[in-house]
């Protein structure tokens, strides 16, 4: 049996501990409110970026020769799974969700034969992954020393994709990221950047039929455009990141602060106990050791 | 006089987003008037000044480092790589660019990309004598 004093030090470290989850996760409740104004502020751009290339693809599938970022290599035997995850653990499954979705995913391509590459952009998808796909990962972009993620750091990860691609080193990109629903829901998301797809929604409301002219041309439009919505998707899929990292984390510091809230309660509770049944025992001696006399 | 809806966004945030009488756009082959009614056009931007008129004689000058411009039935929108109002640009800023865009020459691998830094440092250039004046 544990002794008072064990006692009184198992409590006094679990409180340590409470202290630390608890200002945690105020920070990350901080934190969060700014990452959200961040996707908010980034939102109307990827939107219009995505109207308009809709728009403009809608008319060009058609076409022989169009872009292959539009209409891909024509193969799909490489696939580059871009693995978006944080660069700081404790914070819940926000991680771990993520590199099991990305997993998940590399394992059915590689058994239908097709050949995977991973790209890592923060650090805890990079130690959850190198393990079972030590071959499979090309490179690891480390953003830990960005405080707040700007449209550079996004940008210097969308060129490099590009020059992979540019140089026939895979044929379909998916972005893995995790999709801000609520401060409590985050959903694991795969994407598909290259070739590029734009659902239904968007190309409905650019399906206006107005004649458009082009300066300078279609297809040098297009072409500026494409590699740029590879940019802007990899921005948003990184605030999205963003935001579900603290609201992840304010969740999972949550609970452990009521965890330990119970742990010392329960501690107490035993600590109480014992000094008391100790107070007892003396008792007992004394008295029995008066009635001896 | 009749108005219509423009927009201004970066990849950071929402500039301007209202009603406007006119906007002068810098587009690649030349700048071009938007007015209500405009016919649809889809044009790619070179670093300028983009000029809003909302009425009244009052223009809004924003600075813009390339991106597209799409005329629809909607309105104006103005997707910029980058996006500032014009008093917060400073000719150190400018001159940042200058140099990033001399170090895209001195770095670009094909032709073709030297070609496309080389116009850009022009427009740049072009861009820096047209305001300090």
């Amino acid at each position: 049996m544990p002794s008072l004093k064990d006692l009184r030090n198992r409590i006094a470290s679990v409180k340590a501990t409470q202290k630390i989850t608890k200002a945690m996760q105020m920070v990350a409740a901080a934190k969060l409110r700014r990452a959200q104004t961040a996707v908010e502020a980034a939102r109307p751009y990827a939107e219009r970026m995505e109207a308009v290339l809709a728009n403009l693809a809608s008319r060009m599938t058609v076409k022989e020769g169009a872009p292959r970022l539009l209409a891909g290599t024509g193969r799909d035997q490489t696939h580059l799974l871009i693995v978006c995850t944080a660069e700081r653990g404790l914070c819940g499954a926000f991680n771990s969700s993520i590199a099991r979705l990305a997993r998940d995913r590399a394992t059915a391509l590689m058994a239908q034969g097709k050949t995977v590459k991973i790209l890592c952009v923060g650090k805890k998808g990079y130690d959850a992954l190198r393990r079972q796909f030590k071959d499979q990962i090309v490179d690891l972009i480390e953003l830990r020393s960005v405080r707040q993620i700007g449209f550079e750091n996004a940008d210097a990860v969308g060129r490099k994709v590009l020059q992979m691609f540019d140089a026939g080193e895979f044929d379909v990109a998916t972005l893995f990221y995790s999709k801000f629903k609520s401060v409590i829901s985050q959903v694991p998301t795969a994407q598909q950047i290259i070739p590029a797809q734009f659902d239904g929604e968007a190309k409905e409301a650019a399906g206006l039929d107005a004649v458009y002219d082009y300066e300078p041309g279609e297809e040098e439009i297009l072409a500026a455009l494409l590699p740029r919505n590879v940019s802007v998707q990899i921005f948003r899929a990184l605030l999205e990141n963003g935001a579900s990292e603290q609201g992840a984390r304010m969740t999972a510091m949550d609970n452990a602060t009521r965890n330990a809230g119970e742990m010392i309660r329960k501690q107490t509770l035993t600590y109480n106990r014992t000094r008391q049944a100790m107070i007892t025992k003396e008792l007992i001696e004394i008295i029995s050791g008066a009635e001896a006399l | 006089m009749a108005t219509f809806t423009f927009e201004l966004v970066s990849p950071e945030r929402l500039l301007f987003s209202g009603e406007v009488e006119s906007v002068v756009v810098p587009s690649s082959e030349g700048e071009m008037t938007v007015m209500a009614g405009h016919s649809p056009v889809m044009a790619v931007l070179k670093p300028g000044v983009v000029a809003v008129s909302e009425g009244k004689g009052a223009v809004r000058r924003l600075f813009v480092r390339g991106g597209f411009a799409d005329v629809g039935p909607a309105g104006l929108t103005i997707l910029a790589e980058q996006a500032l109002p014009l008093e917060e640009l400073d000719a150190e800023m400018l001159a940042q660019h200058i140099r990033d865009a001399e170090e895209d020459v001195a770095d670009a691998r094909t032709d073709e990309a030297r070609q496309a830094a080389a116009e850009r440092l022009a427009q740049l250039n072009e861009l820096r004598s047209a305001l300090v004046h």
